[in-house]
């Protein structure tokens, strides 16, 4: 950041680092990336066959149209070496095989959980849990309305008391930035006391 | 290999998924896992003089990439599986053609504080 560098530095690639928005179907996953990045999201399909999965696991899968695996992210440039990525996670469980390579290196997630379904996002906690991968839940108002306290969705979600809990709306800017700093200031008070 | 993406070029979903495997020369998976999503890719210019000539596809990539770019934006930009244009960005480090910038290492138990810091402070200035 001394802004003495030449030129040839300009077009070193940045470091890149990544987030994940997760949840269940539907949740405004996709609606929260586009909100804070500086690009319209962006997608990226994965045929399931090259995808590296086996024919016969393709057996449980019911629905024969769905071939594809889509996976929408978006970036902020935090700084000119340093760029966060954002990947919404695909909602549908069946497709779960795919968040493992997504998790790794992840610095961490936001859970969005929708007020009118929170079961559709147990999952979603579970995993990073399960992982030990950090994450804040952000509560997705329907409509940006809140009916409940923010501590009454952690007492339904069973939440840790480390895990921060927000009420937000997908669709604001604003809100979702917060929700994405409430993450960051959480990795770096575990990070003091680690 | 055009020939055979011809034989099938009537339906649409197979000649795609044929099309796929002919760009990667019918494997499945890279032979390297330097290719994360947001591994960053750079076309090495002026190219090296013994590197072979690109494939059209190939070509596609190095124009992309002339600066530096995200695995999963060049795959998005391209509307390529991720999965292919890993294994297409093998063949082009080996050759030559282009460089590879890793992710920033993140390890959940040894958190990088400045690291953190950087992202805090980017995030603020939203």
């Amino acid at each position: 950041m001394a802004g003495s560098e030449t030129t040839v530095e300009a077009v070193a690639p940045p470091d890149t680092v990544k987030i994940l928005i997760a949840g269940g179907f539907g949740v405004g996953k996709t609606t929260m990336v586009g909100s804070v990045s500086e690009i319209a999201p962006l997608r990226t399909e994965e045929p399931l066959t090259v995808a590296g999965l086996g024919i016969d696991d393709l057996n449980g899968i019911e629905e024969k149209q769905a071939t594809t695996v889509a996976l929408d992210f978006g970036r902020i440039t935090i700084s000119r070496e340093l760029v966060l990525y954002l990947f919404g996670t695909p909602g549908q469980q069946r497709f779960w095989f795919m968040w493992n390579d997504l998790a790794i290196g992840a610095l961490g997630a936001v859970v969005l959980v929708d007020v009118r379904r929170p079961e559709s996002s147990f999952a979603a906690i579970d995993f990073f849990e399960r992982r030990g991968i950090p994450f804040v839940v952000g509560v997705n108002g329907f409509h940006g309305e809140h009916p409940y306290p923010a501590e009454d969705i952690r007492d339904a979600l069973a939440l840790p008391a480390d895990v921060r809990v927000l009420l937000c709306d997908a669709r604001e800017r604003e809100s979702c930035r917060d929700v994405l700093i409430a993450l960051v200031d959480q990795l770096i008070v575990a990070a003091k006391t680690a | 290999m055009p020939a055979l993406a011809r034989e099938v070029g009537g339906d649409d979903t197979a000649g795609r998924l044929v099309r796929l495997f002919t760009l990667t020369g019918g494997r499945t998976r890279p032979s390297r896992t330097d290719f994360t999503l947001i591994t960053t890719v750079t076309a090495v210019d002026p190219p090296p003089e013994r590197a072979p000539r690109p494939q059209p596809e190939q070509a596609r990539i190095l124009r992309r990439c002339a600066r530096p770019i995200a695995v999963a934006e060049l795959a998005a930009h391209l509307d390529l599986p991720v999965s292919v244009v890993a294994i297409m960005l093998c063949d082009l480090l080996e050759a030559g053609l282009i460089t590879v910038h890793p992710p920033h290492p993140v390890t959940p138990r040894t958190p990088d504080l400045d690291l953190l810091q950087k992202v805090r402070d980017g995030l603020g200035r939203l």
